[in-house]
């Protein structure tokens, strides 16, 4: 499934479309501390937490994730949209939280 | 923004009292400390540390090798997770020429393996005091972070990034009822200074004023 498909399903708020969506999401990955997620965070996962800072695209970046997804209505502010924008980086958003997020993504990915 | 520039701009400011708190780092302090002494301006050494919970704290030392011991000691405990300077900039270390003459190697806006608890103290022990900072802001704050403030926590001082929040924000923590609350810039860029709005009331005009200010609480 691509970052692509995975808008094309509505399911999520898209808050930054990001410069490529032919990218392929391979799995999931969960956290909310950043510290963790930079060093954890597999490559071309989609990464859903709730810390919606600067940083958090940083870390997406640097983790060479295919996406970023803001559970619970966390909003990004807007040092993090800008930082999105420039980077290129997929954020999507949503009010459900982490874990049923993150289970719709695995359904689509293995359903 | 150099130690120069950063000092020289407080000057210009006016303001009579300055903290440097890299992340993580006090290797800036003495090219700091020495360019405010040129400028007339007291400048306290410090860091702003983040803890294993993503907490930030500032710490403020009355003594520079103090500061620096606690650099060494904080280094030890960083991440050891190099830099990538395309993505979060260079981290050069000045010296007292205002000059670079070093350069740090591990990422400093990283966790380091030291909590939230028990950080006054260990700060404490190195001759220096610790308060939260912006407790308000929704990343990288204890309330935000731990959820709350912990009940046995020591200090009592506390940040607010925007004083427009603290009745909401005293209200939701009645711990911080009897915490001095300061505000401060966190500069990250030399136009981010303060004018010199806020003030501080000293037993004298020293680090050491300062410090049993924010030590002493309310």
């Amino acid at each position: 499934m691509t970052v692509g498909d995975l808008i094309g399903k509505g399911i999520f708020q898209v808050v930054e479309e990001g410069d490529d969506l032919s990218r392929e999401i391979t799995g999931i990955f969960c956290c909310d501390l950043l510290s963790v997620a930079m060093g954890r965070a597999p490559s071309m996962s989609a990464w859903v937490t709730v810390m919606g800072n600067v940083n958090t695209i940083a870390v997406a970046t640097l983790a060479d994730v295919s996406c970023v997804i803001l559970a619970e209505n966390a909003q990004a502010d807007e040092m993090c949209l800008t930082r999105a924008k420039q980077q290129g980086v997929t954020l999507l958003a949503t009010e459900e939280p982490v874990f049923e997020a993150a289970l719709k993504v695995h359904d689509m990915l293995h359903g | 923004m150099t130690p120069a520039n950063i000092a020289g701009m407080a000057a210009v400011k006016g303001l009579d009292v300055i903290a440097v708190t890299d992340h993580n780092s006090c290797k800036n302090c003495p090219a700091v400390l020495a360019a405010a002494e040129e400028y007339g301006v007291l400048a306290i050494p410090g860091m702003e540390i983040n803890t294993s919970e993503e907490v930030h704290g500032v710490c403020l030392f009355e003594e520079l090798q103090a500061a620096m011991d606690f650099d060494a000691y904080v280094y030890e405990r960083l991440m050891a997770f190099p830099n990538k300077e395309e993505i979060f900039g260079r981290q050069l270390i000045y010296n007292t020429e205002d000059a670079i003459c070093g350069m740090v190697q591990n990422l400093l806006i990283n966790a380091t393996s030291i909590s939230f608890e028990g950080l006054w103290e260990l700060v404490k022990s190195f001759g220096g005091v610790m308060f939260p900072a912006h407790v308000d802001k929704t990343a990288n704050s204890l309330i935000a972070n731990l959820g709350f403030i912990p009940p046995d926590s020591k200090f009592v001082t506390a940040e607010v990034k925007d004083l427009t929040k603290l009745h909401k924000v005293r209200k939701e923590n009645p711990y911080l009822e009897k915490c001095r609350i300061i505000s401060n810039s966190d500069a990250h860029y030399l136009e981010d200074i303060h004018e010199p709005k806020l003030t501080l009331q000293v037993r004298e005009k020293s680090v050491k004023g300062v410090l049993e200010a924010l030590a002493g609480g309310i």
